[in-house]
């Protein structure tokens, strides 16, 4: 065991699904005494904005992803639709929100918390997230689309975080 | 007796583990606190929550489905 006591994250990926582990990590991270920063970066950056109404799960090119309905007898429940379904009927529009809505009500089902409350309780407990300033500049974003408390900064700004930390994830 | 208990049942992974943390950093050292959760992963979470942040895990049963853990803040 090293004596460092950080851990870092880069936040790459912005949809529902990618959304959980880099706060899941994260805020459990902050809860073992670990000092946590998120790097958002690329489709990261969607974590961080004050509304996270729109992020979405897409099963289009995700022929791995398990899909059962939520709702109904037991033995509807059981059913996995995900590789009955061709991957090019999720083209048909509207289906990537029912999917998502579907995935919303699962989720609920199962007690997991919302990225609203877990990003909620990162920022409570201390999780230090920073928003990549070239991918706003790229996407177009402005600082007041961001949540309050959050730092700016680029590339370098996480590799001297990352320089002390022995802990440091890619998602 | 505890001097606090926490119920999650119904919380899945990682809110039992985090809404521990929150409840022990408003308690003193030497105080206990029970944990009640349905969440399958706790039982070794548990463990290594404790092991990292140096609590004593006092003790952990199972009532039917559900897992208890007495936690010792240190």
């Amino acid at each position: 065991m090293s004596e460092s006591n950080e851990m870092t994250l880069i936040a790459s990926k912005g949809t529902l699904d990618w959304a959980y582990p880099p706060l899941i990590l994260a805020s459990t991270g902050i809860a073992m005494g670990k000092e946590v920063s998120v790097f958002c970066t690329f489709y990261g950056l969607n974590l961080l904005l004050k509304d996270l109404s729109h992020l979405r799960i897409s099963p289009q090119g995700n022929p791995d992803m398990p899909m059962k309905m939520p709702f109904g007898p037991k033995w509807f429940q059981g059913i996995n639709f995900g590789p009955k379904i061709p991957n090019i009927m999720w083209n048909i529009p509207g289906l990537e929100l029912f999917a998502t809505a579907m995935m919303k009500k699962t989720m609920k089902n199962n007690g997991i918390a919302t990225i609203e409350e877990l990003r909620e309780i990162c920022i409570e407990m201390g999780v230090k997230f920073i928003a990549c300033e070239m991918t706003i500049g790229m996407f177009g974003f402005a600082r007041e689309d961001f949540i309050e408390g959050i730092e700016f900064a680029g590339a370098a700004t996480y590799l001297d975080v990352a320089h002390t930390s022995n802990q440091d994830l890619f998602i | 007796m505890p001097h606090k208990t926490l119920d999650m049942c119904g919380y899945n992974c990682p809110m039992p583990i985090l809404k521990t943390k929150q409840a022990l950093a408003k308690m003193d050292i030497k105080e206990t606190i029970k944990v009640i959760c349905t969440d399958k992963g706790s039982k070794k979470d548990f463990v290594a929550f404790c092991n990292q942040l140096g609590h004593t895990l006092i003790s952990q049963e199972d009532e039917g489905d559900k897992f208890i853990f007495y936690i010792e803040k240190n």
